[in-house]
């Protein structure tokens, strides 16, 4: 409960879109409408593996017209812990999941004169969904799509019924890369930009926004960021009186949640900053993965994002 | 349950008063005998049956006087109203939570009927009958923020969410302690919370921004805020200051028990789900002083926040000139006995 708000649904329909994406067709158990959502938003789908818990953030693509049903794409992540691998591997028609209520931390800005949408794999998930709000809102936009090869374009024949010549393709197979210094300039002023995409593709593109002098608030863009592994460590709750191990396959929220302590979180990848948590003392090196809290929070050690960060040490505690 | 609307006044003979029901729902803000701000935020959970939070929105007595208040404001003074023009889908997000939410809770008086973006509005006590298109415009007499909330209790406020900020970017604000939308639409959180003392030192407004940036849709919360006005009016605007200013050197020993009131403002936030935008709903319940201690525990409790109330928030909140003449009224009203912790009268 402490992600918000859950809907139980029934998976409708499986596609195997490329041979590594597979969309699934969400439907609410309760028959009761799924709410609108806001383009760039995405919800934590709960798995049940055999009673392991995995939850993950999967952007929205679309909601059916009349509410009854959402789609997510899910890429199959070589060397997954669970979550993409049991999506792809278990999830039929038929099944069970819960998900959270959406959540946007990528929203379109609704003030932009013009909106260049960039994409980078399945980074395209949310980008599917701005770009179909922009044609609704009758707003000028462009999609910059990367992906290895054609085949591996997940969302290519949607895309392109829906928006003809704004949506340019990049095939790496054909030597075709997205580059800034041909799509960033003679944009007028109030342009925005919006990139999902590979870490590498989200950097490139930000730092030649900023060396094109573009101010700092046009940028946008959202990491897919996953918790890593590390090295097992102990971890102490205060406030509730329990000690439990994480795991070098789980992370810290994974392992409190273990433990029985709801810990709040939104978005399971170290953006919302739901999860901070503050540090008592830790007998090691935090381990910082999150792009919520600044330079000086993380060297001053005394606050954590749990969802994706780390002790490399011992024993962590904290005011839990 | 049907509720009895009262024909009553907000300015002239000011015949507005609340019932002996109305005054056992007041939503009586402090519950211990001192005051200071903090970040008071709660989930928007239904409350105690016949409670101001027993729904989301909350309809009473004086639904139909008010909506005529409001009318005659913005006949004065259309820019009450403003909406910036990327807020337009927060205002037709605005028209299906208080629809849905009245239709829903007050079935005796109001009705929706929904098939597809073809929508049948009912509201009975203003005798209101309308079909339009959810999402055109073109198919109702107002925009959708201005339609809708000229049949709603209560200010609004539609706040845009970008660059980690939130943006004072459309509202209804006819019935407002002393600030003004005209002035503040288009500001973001901290600008247009400049004017509060005291709040910004002491950290309340960054963790309370903090807060509403992650508001999640479907999790609403509230608070509570108060002050004090001088009659029961509710336009008490910036921009009217000559018409009310005055009242406050009305109130005279034999007067006050009934020209002074407490104001309440229920605030409630919600997380929007077309546009993520946020709405801030401020409804303002009035109690004068005679009515007020008709409750033994807020008569005590009320003289001792008063009496004990730092300068700096008085100053702030417009009390100064008629605090002391009130707390004298008060202090007859107060045995000097413990009260009870939380609102609820014993
Ligand atoms: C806001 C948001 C939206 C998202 N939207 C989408 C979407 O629309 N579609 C989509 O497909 N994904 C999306 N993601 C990513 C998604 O949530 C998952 O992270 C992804 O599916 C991988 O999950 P997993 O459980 O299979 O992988 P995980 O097991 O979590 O692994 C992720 C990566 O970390 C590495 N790793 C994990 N554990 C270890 C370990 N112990 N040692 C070394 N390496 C390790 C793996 O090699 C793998 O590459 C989104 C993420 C966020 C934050
Ligand atoms: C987006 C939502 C909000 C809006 C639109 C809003 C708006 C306002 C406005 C217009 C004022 C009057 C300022 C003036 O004097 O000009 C005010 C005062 C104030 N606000 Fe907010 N506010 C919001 C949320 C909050 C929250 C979450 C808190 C929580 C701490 C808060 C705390 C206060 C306080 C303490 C005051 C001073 C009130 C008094 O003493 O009378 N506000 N607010
Ligand atoms: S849950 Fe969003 S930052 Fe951790």
């Amino acid at each position: 409960m402490s992600g918000g708000v859950e809907i139980p649904v029934r998976v409708v329909d499986v596609e195997q879109a490329t041979e590594t994406v597979k969309r699934f067709r969400l439907a609410p158990l309760s028959g009761e409408a799924l709410p609108p959502f806001s383009a760039g938003a995405h919800v934590v789908v709960t798995m049940d593996d055999h009673g392991r818990r995995i939850r993950n953030p999967y952007s929205l693509i679309d909601r059916a017209e009349d509410g009854s049903s959402y789609r997510i794409g899910v890429l199959r992540v070589p060397n997954s812990r669970g979550g993409s691998k049991f999506m792809h591997e278990n999830v039929k028609a038929g099944d069970r999941l819960v998900i959270t209520m959406p959540v946007n931390l990528f929203p379109i800005v609704r003030t932009g004169r013009k909106h260049l949408l960039v994409a980078g794999g399945i980074g395209v998930t949310p980008i599917y969904a701005m770009a179909n709000e922009l044609k609704r809102r009758s707003a000028p936009y462009e999609i910059h799509y990367a992906m290895r090869n054609e085949a591996s374009g997940a969302f290519i024949d949607e895309l392109r019924a829906a928006h003809g010549d704004k949506l340019k393709l990049y095939r790496d197979d054909m030597q075709e890369f997205v580059s800034v210094s041909e799509i960033l300039p003679n944009q007028p002023l109030g342009t925005h930009l919006y990139v999902c995409g590979p870490e590498g593709m989200i950097e490139a593109i930000l730092k030649g926004g900023r060396e094109a002098g573009w101010p700092e608030e046009n940028l946008h863009c959202e990491r897919f960021l996953a918790p890593t592994g590390g090295e097992p460590f102990s971890v102490v709750l205060q406030r509730a009186g329990i000690t439990a191990e994480v795991r070098s396959d789980q992370s810290l929220l994974e392992a409190i949640e273990e433990a029985g302590v709801d810990a709040p979180f939104l978005c399971r990848g170290g953006a919302c900053g739901q999860c901070e948590t503050t540090v008592v003392s830790c007998d090691g090196e935090l381990d910082h993965k999150d792009h919520y809290l600044t330079e000086e929070e993380h060297a001053s050690g005394k606050k954590i994002m749990i969802c994706v960060s780390r002790l490399k040490g011992r024993e962590l505690v904290l005011d839990l | 349950m049907t509720i009895q609307f009262k024909s009553e006044t907000f300015r002239d003979d000011f015949t507005f008063s609340n019932s002996p029901e109305a005054i056992r729902r007041f939503p009586f803000p402090f519950d211990k005998d001192e005051y200071m701000y903090a970040v008071n935020i709660e989930q928007h959970m239904p409350g105690p049956i016949k409670s101001p939070y027993e729904f989301p929105i909350d309809i009473d007595e004086h639904y139909v006087a008010e909506m005529r208040d409001r009318a005659l404001v913005l006949k004065e003074d259309p820019l009450r109203c403003q909406s910036l023009p990327h807020m337009l889908t927060a205002e037709w997000d605005l028209v299906e939570l208080l629809m849905e939410s009245m239709a829903k809770n007050y079935p005796e008086h109001f009705e929706l009927t929904r098939e597809g973006d073809a929508w049948h509005w009912i509201n009975r006590p203003l005798g209101i009958d309308q079909k339009f298109t959810f999402g055109d415009t073109s198919t109702l007499p107002y925009p959708p923020m201005e339609y809708i909330t000229r049949q709603c209790q209560g200010d609004f406020c539609l706040c845009d969410q970008r660059n980690d900020d939130l943006w004072m970017d459309a509202g209804i604000v006819t019935t407002q302690a002393d600030w003004s939308l005209d002035f503040d639409v288009g500001m973001s959180f901290k600008e247009w919370h400049g004017p509060v003392p005291l709040a910004h030192d002491i950290g309340v407004f960054d963790r309370a921004l903090k807060f509403l940036l992650n508001l999640q849709q479907g999790r609403p919360v509230r608070r509570l805020n108060w002050t004090m006005t001088i009659n029961p009016r509710l336009d008490t605007s910036p921009e009217n200051y000559h018409k009310w200013g005055i009242d406050r050197t009305t109130v005279t020993p034999e007067n006050v028990g009934n020209k002074v009131h407490l104001r309440v403002e229920l605030q409630a936030l919600w997380r929007l789900p077309r546009s993520n935008a946020i709405v801030f709903s401020i409804r303002a319940y009035l109690i004068k002083m005679e009515e007020l201690v008709t409750i033994p525990k807020w008569g005590r409790r009320f003289h001792r926040v008063l009496r004990d109330l730092r300068p700096e928030l008085a100053d702030y909140k417009g009390l100064t000139r008629f605090r002391q003449m009130t707390v004298d009224y008060l202090a007859k009203h107060d045995d000097g006995a413990p009260t009870s912790p939380g609102f609820f009268p014993d």
